[in-house]
């Protein structure tokens, strides 16, 4: 490994807190791990809000209750009030399902700044769906709520292609619902997402064509609605700058209180992730092998290493690399300098056969049996 | 939308103005995001209380650092604030 010792170690700014793996929904594009069911366990209330004390002291301040499903957790009200009075934006980062009124109402007491409620579609029939649960009605009902009780609230809609050819009445249901932004979340092929990339990778002509509906929209709502578009990285010719750079702004912990530089590491080999319960936020922070395992760019190899753009991205996000190389050192194949950039141009064509066929494979569902299943 | 002069002017219920001590900044915080803020950016919001219009906003401000010649940088400023959505008028 590399990771400089003399590099410049900046503080935390994100904390994405994944209080647990259980989900009401089994979207077949979760971030999660596929193997999530192997790590059920879940760290206390008093450990989390030792986590928050001490990420905030390092200076962490966007802090996002995220999961699975956040709301599954009893303590939630009591952590996010603990979040407040130490100073962190607390965002809720929720399906909806299962919100109740009361629920809102005691969660902005306790000093919740945020909710962004992820709707899987803008029908209901492929909303229920893909959420593979009977949930369009109640979330639609929660995004009211939400702004009833003053919240701002952030619209989710993960595209892919099941639902890409939405996006006009997407855009119309936000604008409706009264989100105050809308994320169009491209799917980012990870976990569940990698697992069903044939079915759910739109062509190249139907990510232009809603891109170009998008951008025409923002106009229209400029002012009254933010729609920020996370970019599909597989239609790029260079990489995202992942994570704003490894241990430089960004702490996940997942629900069994291992620490992460991004919510995919844990699948990279050898990094040995510590646990909170092991060590301090700072030490893991500042001393763990896994956080300094790709800071800097000693640990980069060419084209990346003498590229002049390395600064700006990093060299790309280091789990795609080894999910689609099979070498985590290697430059993020979406990159066309990358010797590897073949294989982005096959998952599409192949992703492209799969949409023109007449005998689709069905999507796999992320719940716990085909997690035992597939890991 | 552009500053109304007989209006005052509050900072937006759907952001959040704070210090912060490690990066020794105020921030503007909001869903998802943050801006950090300049000293003088920061002044400038902090006396986005509802109370004051424009002039009486530039006028507690000429007054707080002695000086005078602030109206184009104050109502520059809060007219990207605005636009920005951090502040707001009734």
């Amino acid at each position: 490994m590399a990771g400089s010792n003399n590099l410049k170690i900046t503080p935390p700014r994100w904390l994405l807190a994944e209080l647990t793996y259980k989900c009401p929904l089994q979207c077949p594009y979760c971030s999660n791990p596929l193997d999530y069911s192997k790590h059920s366990s879940e760290i206390s209330t008093k450990d989390w809000k030792r986590v928050l004390t001490q990420a905030r002291k390092m200076g962490a301040v966007q802090l996002g209750f995220s999961g699975g499903e956040p709301l599954t957790r009893q303590d939630l009200p009591e952590l996010v009030q603990h979040a407040r009075t130490h100073g962190f934006y607390s965002n809720l980062i929720t399906s909806g399902y299962g919100l109740t009124e009361e629920k809102i109402i005691q969660l902005k007491e306790a000093g919740l700044d945020h909710i962004q409620v992820s709707i899987q579609a803008s029908s209901q029939e492929l909303n229920d769906h893909i959420a593979g649960t009977e949930s369009f009605e109640s979330k639609k009902q929660v995004a009211h709520l939400v702004k009833k009780h003053g919240y701002p609230m952030v619209l989710c809609v993960v595209i892919h292609r099941e639902n890409i050819h939405q996006m006009t009445q997407i855009l119309e249901m936000a604008e409706e619902l009264g989100a105050d932004y809308l994320e169009l979340a491209n799917t980012q092929y990870y976990g569940w997402a990698h697992k069903n990339r044939d079915l759910l990778l739109p062509t190249k002509e139907q990510f232009e064509e809603a891109e170009v509906i998008a951008q025409a929209y923002k106009e229209k709502v400029a002012g009254k609605m933010k729609i920020y578009y996370v970019i599909p990285d597989f239609h790029e010719d260079r990489p995202k700058a992942c994570m704003n750079g490894w241990g430089t702004t960004f702490l996940t912990i997942a629900p069994d209180g291992v620490a992460l530089p991004c919510h995919s590491a844990r699948d990279l080999p050898g990094l040995e992730c510590p646990n909170v319960n092991d060590y301090s936020i700072e030490e893991i922070w500042n001393e763990s092998k896994t956080f300094n395992f790709f800071r800097g760019n000693e640990w980069m190899k060419e084209p990346c290493r003498s590229c002049d753009e390395k600064e700006k991205d990093f060299g790309g996000c280091r789990c795609q690399a080894y999910m689609l190389t099979g070498d985590m050192y290697k430059t993020d194949p979406v990159c066309i300098k990358s010797p590897d950039h073949h294989v982005i141009q096959e998952a599409l064509d192949s992703a492209r056969t799969s949409a023109f066929s007449n005998d689709e494979k069905p999507l796999i569902f992320r719940n716990s049996k085909n997690s035992k299943k597939y890991s | 939308m552009t500053l109304n002069p007989e209006l005052t002017i509050n900072f937006s219920p759907m952001h959040r103005l704070q210090w912060e001590e490690v990066q020794q900044k105020d921030v503007i915080l909001y869903p998802e995001g943050m801006v950090e803020l300049n000293q003088s950016s920061a002044e400038i919001l902090k006396l986005c209380d509802g109370s004051r219009t424009l002039e009486q906003l530039v006028t507690a401000l000429e007054e707080k650092f002695s000086t005078s010649g602030l109206t184009n940088d104050i109502s520059n400023f809060l007219e990207d604030a605005l636009q920005n959505g951090w502040i707001q008028q009734p």
